[in-house]
């Protein structure tokens, strides 16, 4: 991935914050001050109990929770780039986001993979996240 | 003074052309499927006062509005619910409430869909977003990853084989057991027999689903009429009834999902059983939204028909084939024969096709139970819809 051509998020002001981090090299998510909920994505409100969230870094360290291989993809940038891993990550403090596996052979993924968060800047203030073996 | 039966009742039926109809838009299926159903129930057009349209039926519009003036319904209720492929489960939710209160007599439901004539076979790896597009929403957190509908089908697939052992193999036995069923329908889209290992060797397209445990991509459309039991009595078919029909959401977006292995089948199922007082043992068929193999298995878990992560040896005991003890989409299902983008409806077509007697060839012996269960965006939005030959008591 020398140049960005995937699809990008169009931020807003309740995302922007995450993606300006990811710019930074830091991963965030949401917690909740009145009832301590963390949750993925970003939302403008805690979807346990309905009040205002807040920011808190995550570690950037995860499990593979599931995971596949795409093999076939007719869109553009994607076909020019299988076979990639499409995972979903848990995170260590507890929210799962869905992500790619780099860095290594998709044959070498597996479910309960530790893996550790990287960072491409794609664009002027955002940052996207992606994983690799730890 | 007796009291006008309201119990809602399936009175009219009716399919579009399938899987192929380049000379048909998807407004053009949902008039089509319309004539068959009137035909087929003996419902003056006029009598229509409930409609429903989830849209989604391809390049053309076809929301409820737009398609009420196009078919010429001068509605007095109207649901336009949205929840993917088991739009039609919810809509029978809906209708059979709306009938019960008597908001409107008679409700029709109806779709359409060019997806096959317009759109090729992109659905399922086509992606979700075009190259450089700045995508806002929920889904802004997907897309610069690449994955694909099937993908997120695979994904579900994985993390059952991880925490059950579910095999390849048995999730292969599903694509058997349908495309037997193909064989019995003549506008099936593949009839030809197919073998587990023919499912285990095609193409891996998002491991571990091949091929042949995605679903077909075609043209289509379907009618659904609902109306009271006491109305029912002096029109052309015999009378569905429903007995039972839920609704449940655990996410949208697959990467919201809060539970890889399970869906909103457990929920749905086991207010629709409560609801018609019956249990999975007194099913006699079952039509399940088959968009790929795992979808039908964590439907046939949820709902209850074995335990949860028992799916895998339960299908390969044969159950779900011709002559079983619970014959699964005795139309050919999506797998083989018709899934133009949202199968729903056709799973209540099949269901009713059979409880009439009306199933031919591939006619389940006795069948006075089914029981539709559509799956909804990635297994988000699941409806499940039990009817019956006979009124309940």
């Amino acid at each position: 991935m020398t140049e960005w051509q995937r699809p990008l998020p169009r931020p807003d002001n309740v995302t922007g914050p995450y993606w300006e981090a990811a710019a930074r090299g830091e991963l965030l998510i949401q917690r909740c001050p009145a009832c301590g909920h963390r949750q993925f994505y970003p939302r403008a409100l805690c979807t346990a109990c309905g009040a205002d969230p807040e920011w808190e870094r995550a570690s950037g360290r995860g499990t593979v929770h599931t995971f596949t291989v795409i093999r076939q993809n007719y869109a553009k940038p994607f076909r020019d780039e299988l076979p990639y891993v499409v995972a979903m990550i848990e995170l260590a403090e507890g929210p799962m986001m869905m992500s790619n596996v780099t860095d290594c052979a998709a044959d070498d993924v597996h479910v309960g993979m530790p893996v550790e968060a990287h960072f491409v800047t794609a664009d002027d203030g955002i940052g996207v996240p992606f994983f690799r073996p730890l | 003074m007796s009291v006008p039966d309201r119990t809602p009742v399936i009175a009219g039926i009716g399919l579009s052309d399938y899987p192929k109809a380049p000379d048909l838009d998807a407004v053009q299926h949902h008039a089509l499927a319309l004539q068959r159903a009137l035909d087929d129930s003996g419902v003056p057009k006029r009598e229509i006062d409930g409609y429903v349209s989830a849209g989604g039926g391809g390049l053309m519009i076809d929301d409820a509005v737009t398609m009420a003036e196009y078919l010429g319904i001068d509605h007095r209720w109207v649901d336009g619910t949205m929840t993917g492929g088991s739009s039609f489960e919810f809509h029978v939710q809906h209708a059979a409430a709306a009938i019960r209160q008597g908001y409107c007599d008679t409700v029709l439901i109806t779709y359409g869909s060019d997806q096959l004539s317009r759109m090729g076979r992109t659905l399922g790896t086509g992606g979700f977003a075009r190259e450089g597009q700045r995508v806002p929403g929920p889904i802004q957190f997907e897309v610069p990853y690449g994955n694909s509908l099937v993908g997120a089908y695979a994904m579900v697939a994985r993390r059952h084989m991880h925490e059950f052992g579910t095999a390849s193999e048995q999730l292969a036995e599903i694509a058997v057991g349908v495309r037997e069923h193909a064989r019995l329908n003549p506008n099936a889209m593949y009839r030809d027999p197919i073998s587990v290992d023919d499912v285990v060797n095609s193409r891996m397209i998002a491991d571990p689903l091949h091929k042949l445990d995605c679903c077909v991509i075609s043209d289509g459309g379907g009618a659904v009429i609902l109306t009271t039991a006491e109305r029912a009595r002096d029109l052309r078919q015999p009378p569905v009834y429903v007995l039972g029909a839920a609704g449940a959401q655990t996410h949208w977006n697959i990467s919201e999902c809060p539970d890889f292995t399970t869906s909103g089948a457990v929920a749905s199922g086991a207010e629709a059983f409560a609801q018609a007082g019956v249990t999975p043992d007194d099913i006699d068929t079952i039509q399940f939204y088959d968009s790929f193999t795992i979808t039908a298995l964590v439907l046939l878990e949820g709902l209850g028909f074995c335990k949860q992560g028992e799916g895998g040896p339960f299908v390969a005991e044969g159950h779900l084939r011709r002559g079983g003890r619970l014959p699964l989409n005795t139309d050919g299902g999506g797998l083989s024969s018709c899934h133009p983008g949202m199968r729903g409806i056709f799973l209540l077509i099949e269901a009713a096709r059979q409880l009439r007697g009306h199933a031919g060839d591939a006619q389940v012996p006795d069948c006075s139970l089914a029981l539709a269960c559509g799956s909804g965006g990635w297994l988000s939005c699941i409806g499940t819809v039990i009817l019956g030959k006979e009124a309940p008591e």
